[in-house]
């Protein structure tokens, strides 16, 4: 049976509550409720109110207490029911979590996981894609998954890292892609991205739901006889220069997609470091596809003009093409 | 009241038992003097010497006339206790059996500081001795310190946290969201705060419409006691009934010691702002005074055995300031070093 990107963190979460009795979990409405999007449901059954803590409306209290439990040990993975919440809990992981270790030599082993991104209506609060605030955060690292195969495989990672996670979960993803998965345990390594599908003439690089945005661009571009390479960042701290790099040595070509927006964007990183290192490779400028420097709007046609789409991709990758 | 309690010993066993007593209340005084003049000398050697020499470059905050209530709150701690000192907390550390010379190397950016050079003055934790460093936002502990009794509980340990803060760290969201927490989940919380009646510039009048802090404990459900923050003894009495509180399983507890800043907020800030008369009126409250005149009277010590640990204290902090300078700066080759753990 396919198992959806949902279940596969679900799955994820439960294993290594059931292998390692110092992972808890700790949100808003995640015990007997199960969580808003029902990625807890079942647990507090199981594991009992003491593995699965209920808190009040309090993200500053939920990231610091699992911080604080983090410091004695346990390994707490806290909920924020939307990504757009994170920033009530914000000085907490930015000021507190990340600089821990590097000040005072303090392990603070926590998860973070934040249901992010748009394409289902939510509006301005609902939609956020807030990565980058962490991703230029020093001592924390920052996932977002694609598939359920690595959804599971970095959630169980995360849990075992022993460095403060903000693993965002794209919303738009938790029911509509699913795969089979692997019977036996295993896990993904942080850090690494992976190269989804192999190509000569040109690289895409995406993360979270542009992945398949990205893919299937790939699949049009292919009828016009491009060979499009895609790679999943996976993590985005630490970002892993190297396998983008390698790729647009062998393409020569770039185009960076995210559907964060635009100025600040991972997008504008990823092209400084490909500027420094493969510089001689170039053979067109880097391009990029992103949502616009807007809030995520509420209305369909809006949120449709904001979000990068299989569309707009093409689009930018026939400009680069023709280079 | 316990049955024991309430039966009536023999005269003479009562007696023997008060002596006892006594020699209890004088050997906790000594202890209290000893700690609140250990940080005041080490206090006043950063403040007024290190710092003015150039020795230590960055900020610089103390808790002069604060003695009090980091040495009668932590000397409650048991080892498995977890403290989050603020800023104005210093002899929390000392309690905790930390030399001086290690905190004067922090305050110098020295490798031997508790941040090797990473951080300075009392931003500084070291789990070893169950203490958790500050950050600037100084509220931000008040969730941890939530963290930590629930981690405490979960290990099933009979723990305390001790959360610290002032008066202005009240006026923040993320107090108000940890001490809720804490009430909620019933944790083993003992909140201290030290109302110092002065936030940065800015006096109590304007940070809350409220008269006492304690007036926030009712809002949360959590027992809050007002303590006269300058006497040592009645910080140290309070505390024994809002630790057994909390170990008991009864949840947080607060203390709401009043008290008076005696400097400005920094070492650069001249506390012009403070009306006339103030730091005078409280200087005649001044905790380390107060306590060796109670001691003088109770017959607890001599002006001698007085003078000779407060010149004992001094040699302490001579050697430690020798030892500290003799610390090496940290290498700017490190500079990368434990951002993340390294395998």
């Amino acid at each position: 049976m396919p198992t959806t990107y949902l279940e596969a963190i679900r799955e994820g979460l439960w294993e290594e509550m059931e292998r390692d009795a110092n992972v808890f979990l700790l949100g808003e409405d995640i015990g007997v409720y199960g969580g808003a999007f029902k990625v807890t449901a079942g647990f507090h059954e199981h594991f009992g109110e003491r593995r699965v803590v209920d808190t009040p409306i309090s993200e500053a209290a939920i990231v610091g207490a699992a911080i604080g439990a983090g410091l004695m040990g346990l390994r707490p993975v806290a909920e924020m029911q939307f990504a757009d919440f994170i920033s009530c809990g914000f000085d907490q992981i930015v000021n507190f979590a990340a600089k821990c270790r590097y000040r005072w030599n303090a392990a603070v082993p926590i998860v973070v996981r934040a249901p992010s991104g748009g394409g289902i209506h939510g509006g301005p609060f609902h939609s956020q894609n807030p990565e980058m605030w962490f991703v230029r955060t020093p001592g924390l690292k920052v996932v977002c998954p694609a598939t359920a195969y690595d959804a599971k495989g970095l959630i169980k990672s995360s849990i075992r890292d022993n460095d403060p996670v903000i693993f965002f979960e794209h919303k738009g993803l938790y029911r509509r892609i699913k795969e089979e998965l692997p019977a036996e345990e295993y896990t993904v390594p942080l850090g690494k991205a992976k190269v989804v599908r192999e190509g000569r003439d040109l690289t895409i690089v995406a993360y979270g739901a542009m992945v398949w945005t990205s893919l299937e661009a790939a699949d049009k571009l292919a009828a016009e006889g491009a060979s499009v390479e895609v790679i999943d960042l996976r993590t985005l701290l630490p970002l892993d220069r190297e396998t983008v790099c390698e790729s647009v040595k062998k393409t020569s070509k770039v185009l960076l997609v995210h559907e964060d927006t635009r100025t600040g964007g991972l997008a504008g990183e990823l092209a400084a470091s490909i500027n420094e290192t493969v510089f001689e490779y170039l053979d067109g400028p880097i391009l990029r596809v992103t949502a616009p420097d807007t809030p995520v709007p509420y209305s369909p046609p809006l949120e449709e003009a904001f979000l990068p789409n299989v569309q707009k991709v093409v689009e930018k990758a026939r400009e680069l093409l023709r280079y | 009241m316990s049955t024991a309690s309430a039966a009536r010993p023999p005269k003479r066993k009562q007696r023997s038992k008060e002596i006892g007593r006594d020699a209890g209340r004088a050997e906790v005084a000594r202890k209290c003097l000893y700690y609140m003049a250990l940080m005041r000398e080490v206090e006043d050697r950063i403040e007024r010497k290190l710092y003015r020499q150039g020795k230590i470059v960055g900020g610089v905050y103390v808790g002069r006339g604060q003695e009090a209530i980091p040495v009668g709150t932590a000397l409650h701690a048991l080892p498995e206790d977890v403290l989050l000192p603020s800023h104005r907390d210093m002899a929390v550390w000392f309690i905790r059996g930390i030399p001086p010379r290690r905190v004067f190397a922090q305050y110098m950016g020295r490798v031997d500081g508790f941040t090797r050079g990473r951080d300075g003055n009392m931003h500084m934790g070291d789990m070893n001795a169950g203490i958790v460093s500050i950050i600037s936002a100084l509220a931000a502990t008040v969730p941890v310190a939530a963290g930590i009794a629930m981690a405490l509980r979960y290990q099933g340990k009979n723990g305390v946290a001790f959360s610290y803060f002032g008066d202005g760290a009240t006026s923040r969201g993320d107090w108000h969201e940890g001490v809720n927490l804490a009430s909620v989940q019933k944790l083993p919380v003992v909140f201290v705060c030290n109302n110092n009646q002065y936030a940065y510039s800015t006096p109590l009048h304007a940070q809350m419409a409220c008269a006492n802090i304690a007036d926030r404990g009712p809002a949360y459900g959590m027992p809050a006691e007002i303590v006269d923050g300058n006497d040592v003894l009645a910080v140290h009495e309070a505390t024994a009934r809002a630790v057994e509180h909390a170990r008991s399983g009864q949840g947080p507890y607060m203390l709401e010691c009043k008290t008076f800043r005696m400097t400005g907020h920094s070492a650069h800030d001249g506390a012009d702002y403070v009306p006339a008369g103030l730091f005078e009126e409280w200087a005649r409250r001044d905790p380390i005074p107060r306590l060796e005149e109670k001691m003088l009277a109770e017959g607890w010590a001599d002006r001698d055995a007085l003078d000779k640990l407060h010149a004992g204290i001094r040699h302490e902090i001579d050697e430690a300031v020798a030892w500290a300078e003799k610390s090496l700066y940290p290498d700017p080759a490190t500079l990368l070093d434990g951002v993340y753990e390294t395998e």
